[in-house]
Order: structure tokens, then C-alpha cells, then sequence
């Protein structure tokens, strides 16, 4: 036995029964449809057996280890588990592995890719540990505005304005907002984390000190509206922003996109001539319930046949870069690795096109096309890509 | 290193087995009251293949192995009582074949219920199977290791009654088929071949199995649930016995609880009612209520208090969540239908001792051929005296099982003592030659129907 560790969820995570329904989606057509069970297939990285080691060791009936830490930081915070669990108190299953989180962060036992993501954003505003100054290169050579007191903040985040690929879906983006002649700047070299995978990863610290920063800056420059990128800075900026004073009015892309097309300041592009399926992003679908924007918008383009694939909208695979794995990949390298199950399910519904509408889907679903040997066959991209018509298939 | 490990790891790949302390851990506990017992190793085969490398390993090295399903028995079966490998089978979970004109499908032992379920709904909505009332990741294969029933028991007995054959890795390491399969025809039937029924029901203590022929039935295109109540539980088997006659319900079980407290005292019985037309329900409806329960609600001693009510599937794991425990054990027995009223008086008698609210259910099984019956103990899970209250309840149902005259389903290890110790000793001597036969070593789930 070690020491007791103090816990936020003492009284509540004894009550996980371990009956399972959390590994399936909603009509239990497979047990793989928590990301990070579908990888292990180990009971314990399934969601109740994750809860059951925490309370092992929260109660000091077992010491922190390595492999304990990857079982609680593998968890993507996908939700799917909340939406299957019949027990009342199903609404707190991630906060109850974001809550060990927390308390591996008290005691400064966290794995190291963990660590370098926080050391990263807390050093250079971003967890690739790139430079601040080099955080508005994605603009290029386009007309995209400093943000000076415009209708919109476009926030583009941390992915969108250093990931190679991201960035080239903030640009279609941000070229679609122009053409529409929306009122919108952005931050540039000024921007910073918006703390979203900070939280999942449980340093309540750092995120309160991005937080408070960004709050700071956005009423400073006078911000009341905010258009995100990223559907992770929409979730952190949406839910976990007003308790340290942040109300902004706050829209994922894919919110705004079909009012302007809708009001003829956004012409959709000529023929498409694709077979879409769309891929639910993690932090709009399940934990903002939107689920039906994204489709609509595709369904509106000229030349889309939208596909389902079978798991979808809330029962949706998780890509598996959710809660920081994007960076920290302790999901990678296996045939099942959540994201290259999704490409494979993707590729089987006969869509040459598999949309997104989240920075990180793109990245990590692009590179599981590319492992998968689905280049040929299946072109992942960015609903803002398409509506732009600046990518192909 | 350690060379069971590097063994099972060359096997399964080093993914997909483990000796360290996190899945130990995690496996070595039930979801009931049983003591966490640690493997030393956990394995997760993805196909037969893998499996009986295992076996042979662990069978040339004499360890102990413990195959394990969806986990769902809360008896501590699969429990490893020695340590050893516990291969986890959930990860052969494929649906190899469906014939729907001859009505079966041939599944992986680990495929969950719910997989199959969803697999039937969305291609053969025609066809359904029997699907036990535990979570859906209850497997096939670990069901039938331990005589599980569920839907359609009382047209069609214990999911064990619904197998047309099976594939199984003995302990020594060879593949058997039995059935139509084994003489190289289809999975369409386990008869008329001799009799060789050496795995259901002994908890995987005999051999793996690893693919299950099962029978599917009509599932008609509209299904529904009505209810009846009684007061008086000594009419239960009356009123089954008229609904049995008829033979027009889908599936019946009759259940009281203390809670909710209107309905305790009070004892229901879902009567499951199915169609492909409202002609067809109603032509059910008026030969199970007009023709045999009338009687009962003329002479005020029943009535039917709902009717087409949507089926929903039970979700039992909220029955652990009672003043948000989570834990619940039960034991379940067969029993003959006439001693319901006994069963449903000496459970409260001692779930009133324990002070957990009583909770009791008797699904038919057969045409009244006899009854599943299960006395629930729910239990804080964070408070071990609760924990304790329920253990004790249990071996006392245990004990009134025998003593009522009936058999303990999927019994736990002291279960499984007091049945043997009950048993003829002929039979008693003759399973545990077949044992012996089977498992010359002992590593299979050991300590579990080990005749003393």
C-alpha cells in the first residue's frame, strides 16, 4: 500500500461497474469503438478499466508506474464512453481521468512526451516548441488582416498556424472568409495556446495562465466575437473560458460557413464531382452536439454525394489525437491505431473524399491514408478545403 | 527476461500480451464480491491459431490458463485462482458465416452478443438470436461455458440448447469440431452424432472454445411487452403454466423488488409478444388473456397493468448503482417453476437479514420446464462492510438453492463445492475422470470443479 492521493472523485468513481456498454458505439455493432481499446484491446485500457486503476491508485492499493500513466494519457477525452454508460454518473467519466491527470501533474509523474507538450506551450505559446515569431508564417503573402477591432477574432490555433498541412486549411479558410467580405483579423505572432489539450492533460495551472492571457488580450483588442479554426479551441473557449471571465460569442468555422452561403456572400464551386464521407471531430460532435452544420454544409456543395460511414455523429471513432495524442502518440503505430481504422472504414464506404473539420483529424487521419497505402484512393480534407476548391482530389 | 512472457509476446505480438502490474491487476479482479486474484501473465490471441500455441505452451509447461469472455458471470469464474495466463478472448470476435435459410451463424467464441445483434439487425432483420440480459459484451463463447440463457428461453431453452457445434482447443492442445462440422458438412446441427457435451457449463475448465455454431430464430416485426400482476406469488406458476400452455409468448420472467416501493411486495410478469402483424399479436394477446388469464382478473386476483410497451434491454449494471454502490452479485439457480413462491419468501427473509432491498426474477425456461431464478445483492463497492453483507447473502442463497431443490447456475468456487458435495458420487467420480482425461496437467481454470 502507498499513500492515499487526494482525488476529486472519491465519492463517485467506485461506482464504475465495468459492465462494458462503454467500449461500443450506440447499436453496439463493436466492441472498438473506444479509440484506445480498439488499439490495446486490453481491459485495462478500456475506459472502465482505466477508472478501476485510477481508484487502485488514488486509494494507494498500487504505485504510480510508467505503463499507468500511458493507460490515463492514451484516453483521448472522446466522449464516446459518456455516451454509452448507463449510469447516472456518466457525465464525469472524462473529468474522472482528467482528474488523475491533475493529480499525476501534483506529483510531477507524468510520461514525457506529456511533459514536453506542457514545457512547450508554457515556453513557446505552442506544444511543438517552435517559435513564438514564426507562429504567423501560415499567413504568407495573403491579405489576412492583424485583428483591430473587427466583427470576428479568427483564431486559428496552434496546428493551423504551424502544422504544414493544418496550415494550408487555415489559408483555405481564411481565403473563404474573405471572399464573403467577412469583418475578421487575427492575432499573428500575438496568438498563444488556447489551452484546450492543457486542460485534458490535466495542468489546471497552465491553463488558467493561458486563459487569463487570452481573455486579456481579446477584451484589450476588444473581442466579442470569435470564429475558430480548430473545434478544440471552440470547446475550450465555448465551456471552459467563462469561469475565468471569458464570454465571448464563440463559432466553429463550420457554424458561420453556411449562413454566408446561404446569404449569396459565399459561392460554393463549380461541379465537385466527389463521394464525401465525413469524419465527426471529437470536440464539435460529442462534447458540442454538432453534428448536423458540417453535413449540411457538404450536402449544399454542387457535385458532393455525402456518405455515411457506419460509426458516425455519436458514435463516431475517435482519429485517436484527441486529449494531446496528436503529439503525444501513444495511440501510433499498429495496423490498429484508431486513425487507420477510420481511414479503412472511411475508404469502404467508396468516397474518394474523407472530410474534416478539425486541424488535428487532418493531420492524424492524412497520415494514417499514407500508412495504409489509400493515397491513390482516398484524399482527406478540410470542408473549408473543399468549399474553397483550393485542393483537389 | 522472463520466458513465459517472450513466449506469449513471439505468439501474440508484444501488444497484446503482458506481465505487468497494471493489466495484472485489472484482471485478477471480478466485477462482483470475489477477492482479486492476480494472473501472472495476460495474452489476447486474435485467432484460433494463436490460442493453441498458447495451450500447448502452457499445457508442455504446466501453467495455469483461464480464458475469459466479456467478464460478465460477477462469479469470479474466470478468476485466475492460481495465477498463470488469462487469455482474453474478446479479441476473436469475428462473424464467419450466417446462413439464413437454414437459420445459424458461425461466430468467433469472443464475439460480444451486442456485435452479433447489430450484425443480425442490419443485415438478416429476419433473423435474431438469443441475447443473454447481461451487458452486450457478454461473448458468445463465454455464455455457453456457462449454460447462459437469455431471449427466446421460453420457446427454445438454454442458449446451450441453441448450438449446432463447436470448435474447441482441448487442454493438450489439439482443435475438435462437434457436429455436422466435425464430419466435414455444414454447422447446421449437432445431432445425431454421438454425445460429447464435455464443455458446456464447466467454466473453460475443460477446453476453449473457440467457434460456436448458433442457432437463430424469426425475429418478427414487431415486438412488444406486456405485464401482468399478481399479489399472491404462490399463483405465479399457475399463471405461467396457462401462458406456457398457449405457448404464444416470446419470452416470459416474473420479478418483484423492493424497489421501487409501489411495486414491492408485488410481483410482475413480463409477458414479450411478438408479430409480423397487429393481426398476428392480437390472435396472441386474445388466446394468452381471453382464453387463460381471465380467470385471474374476474376473480381480482390479477390484471394487466401495461401492454405494448417497447422492449427495451435490460441494463443490469444499473441494478449495482443502488445508493450509487456500484456493485451487485447475484446467484442465480434453475429451479422448478412451482417453488417461486419459496424462492421470492426465503430471499427477502434473507436480504431483510443483510438490509439490502430484496430483488428477484424467475425467467422461464422451456414451457415451464423449469426457471432461471436470481436473488440480487447490490453493495457498495467503497464500503467493505456492504461488500461483506452481500458475500454472506450469497452463500446463504447458495445453500437454499440445494436445499429448495434446485441447482446453482454458473455456481461461484463455494457454489461449486456444495453441488459436488450434493452430487451422485458415480457422476461425481465419472466428471472428474473426464477432467482428467481432458486435462492431464490441471491447467485449466484450475480450482474451479475440482472434485476434492
Amino acid at each position: 500500500m502507498t499513500a492515499k492521493i487526494e482525488y476529486k472523485y472519491d465519492d463517485m468513481i467506485h461506482r464504475c461497474f465495468r459492465c462494458g456498454y462503454c467500449k461500443f458505439p450506440t447499436d453496439w455493432s463493436t466492441i472498438t469503438n473506444c479509440p484506445t481499446y480498439a488499439r490495446y484491446r486490453l481491459e485495462s485500457f478500456s475506459a472502465g478499466g482505466r477508472l478501476w486503476l485510477i481508484r487502485a491508485w488514488v486509494m494507494g492499493e498500487m504505485e504510480w508506474t510508467d505503463r499507468l500513466a500511458k493507460i490515463v494519457y492514451s484516453c483521448t477525452n472522446c466522449k464516446n464512453c459518456e455516451e454509452k454508460c448507463p449510469i447516472s454518473f456518466s457525465d464525469n467519466l472524462v473529468n474522472m481521468v482528467v482528474a488523475a491527470r491533475n493529480a499525476m501533474v501534483d506529483q510531477g509523474s507524468i510520461p514525457s512526451p506529456v511533459k514536453d507538450f506542457l514545457n512547450n506551450v508554457h515556453l513557446h505559446g505552442n506544444p511543438y516548441g517552435l517559435s513564438a515569431k514564426k507562429r504567423d508564417q501560415w499567413i504568407e503573402d495573403s491579405n489576412i488582416a492583424p485583428y483591430t477591432n473587427q466583427e470576428y477574432l479568427f483564431y486559428v490555433g496552434c496546428e493551423g498556424s504551424y502544422d504544414t498541412r493544418a496550415q494550408t486549411a487555415a489559408r483555405a479558410l481564411a481565403n473563404l472568409l474573405l471572399k464573403a467580405g467577412v469583418s475578421f483579423g487575427v492575432l499573428g505572432n500575438q496568438e498563444i495556446s488556447d489551452g484546450n489539450e492543457v486542460e485534458m492533460l490535466g495542468e489546471e495551472g497552465l491553463l488558467e495562465e493561458l486563459a487569463e492571457k487570452n481573455i486579456r488580450q481579446f477584451k484589450e483588442l476588444g473581442v466579442k466575437k470569435i470564429i475558430t479554426f480548430s473545434p478544440h479551441s471552440y470547446n475550450v473557449f465555448q465551456n471552459s473560458y467563462p469561469k475565468y471571465g471569458g464570454d465571448f460569442e464563440v463559432f466553429h468555422y463550420t457554424q458561420i460557413l453556411p449562413e454566408l452561403m446561404q446569404a449569396g456572400k459565399l459561392e460554393a464551386p463549380a461541379d465537385l464531382n466527389m463521394k464525401v464521407t465525413y469524419h465527426d471531430p471529437c470536440f464539435l460532435g460529442r462534447w458540442n452536439k454538432q453534428y448536423d452544420m458540417p453535413r449540411k454544409l457538404l450536402k449544399s456543395l454542387n457535385g458532393v454525394e455525402l456518405t455515411e460511414m457506419e460509426r458516425n455523429k455519436k458514435s463516431a471513432l475517435c482519429c485517436g489525437g484527441g486529449g494531446g495524442n496528436f503529439y503525444t502518440d501513444f495511440l501510433g503505430g499498429s495496423e490498429d491505431s484508431p486513425a487507420r481504422i477510420r481511414v479503412r472504414e472511411a475508404h469502404d464506404t467508396g468516397a474518394n473524399v474523407l472530410a474534416v473539420a478539425c486541424p488535428n483529424c487532418l493531420t492524424m487521419l492524412e497520415d494514417a491514408v499514407k500508412v495504409e497505402g489509400l493515397e491513390e484512393k482516398l484524399a482527406v480534407r478540410d470542408i473549408a478545403e473543399i468549399l474553397n476548391g483550393t485542393v483537389t482530389t | 527476461m522472463n520466458t513465459v512472457y517472450n513466449a506469449l509476446a513471439d505468439i501474440v505480438g508484444e501488444d497484446y500480451a503482458s506481465a505487468q502490474i497494471e493489466e495484472l491487476v485489472t484482471y485478477s479482479k471480478d466485477l462482483g464480491t470475489s477477492k482479486p486474484k492476480l494472473p501472472d501473465y495476460v495474452v489476447v490471441p486474435a485467432n484460433t491459431e494463436e490460442l493453441q500455441q498458447i495451450i500447448r505452451f502452457a499445457n508442455r509447461e504446466k501453467v495455469p490458463i483461464v480464458p475469459l469472455g466479456g467478464g460478465m458471470s460477477l462469479a469470479g469464474i474466470a478468476q485466475p485462482l492460481r495465477g498463470g495466463i488469462l487469455i482474453d478472448m474478446k479479441r476473436m470476435d469475428r462473424i464467419i458465416e450466417v446462413n439464413e435459410k437454414s437459420r445459424y451463424t458461425v461466430v468467433e467464441a469472443g464475439t460480444s452478443h451486442g456485435k452479433l445483434s447489430a450484425y443480425l439487425k442490419k443485415h438478416h432483420p429476419d433473423l435474431m438470436h438469443s441475447m443473454p440480459d447481461a451487458p452486450p459484451a457478454a461473448t458468445v463463447g463465454g455464455n455457453i461455458a456457462i449454460h447462459g440463457q437469455g431471449d427466446l428461453a421460453h420457446p427454445h431453452g438454454f442458449n446451450s440448447d441453441m448450438i449446432n457445434g463447436l470448435e474447441v482447443i482441448l487442454p493438450t492442445g489439439e482443435i475438435c469440431k462437434f457436429g455436422s462440422c466435425s464430419v466435414g458438412s455444414g454447422w447446421f446441427t449437432q445431432h445425431p452424432l454421438p454425445d460429447m457435451s464435455f464443455f458446456l457449463g464447466w467454466g473453460g475448465a475443460t477446453g476453449i472454445i473457440t467457434k460456436v455454431s448458433l442457432r437463430l430464430f424469426p425475429c418478427k416485426k414487431i415486438r412488444e411487452m406486456d405485464m401482468f400482476l399478481v399479489e399472491d406469488p404462490e399463483l405465479i406458476p399457475d399463471v405461467l403454466y396457462d401462458l406456457t400452455h398457449v405457448g404464444m409468448a416470446e419470452d416470459l420472467a416474473a420479478f418483484s423488488g423492493a424497489i421501487p416501493p409501489f411495486s414491492n411486495k408485488l410481483h410482475h410478469i413480463s409477458i414479450f409478444v411478438s408479430g409480423d402483424s397487429e393481426d398476428e399479436i392480437e390472435f396472441k394477446r386474445r388466446l394468452m388473456y381471453d382464453e387463460r388469464l381471465a380467470k385471474y382478473i374476474e376473480n381480482g386476483t390479477g390484471g394487466i397493468v401495461a401492454t405494448a410497451q417497447d422492449i427495451e434491454r435490460p441494463k443490469t449494471s444499473k441494478s449495482a448503482d443502488w445508493k450509487k454502490g456500484g456493485g451487485f452479485e447475484y446467484v442465480g439457480s434453475i429451479m422448478p417453476v412451482t417453488a417461486y413462491a419459496e424462492c421470492y419468501r426465503r430471499g427477502v427473509e434473507i436480504s431483510e437479514r443483510h438490509d439490502i432491498p430484496y430483488t428477484v426474477v424467475g425467467r422461464v425456461i422451456g414451457s415451464s420446464h423449469a426457471m432461471m431464478f436470481a436473488w440480487s445483492y447490490a453493495f457498495n463497492r467503497a464500503d467493505p462492510a456492504t461488500v461483506q453483507h452481500a458475500k454472506e447473502a450469497l452463500h446463504e442463497t447458495d445453500d437454499l438453492v440445494l436445499g429448495l431443490g434446485g441447482t446453482i447456475w454458473k455456481p461461484a468456487v463455494y457454489g461449486q463445492q456444495i453441488v459436488m458435495e450434493h452430487m451422485e458420487p458415480n457422476t461425481l467420480q465419472l466428471m472428474n475422470n473426464l477432467k482428467n482425461m481432458l486435462d492431464p496437467n490441471g491447467i485449466m481454470n484450475p480450482g474451479n470443479w475440482e472434485v476434492a
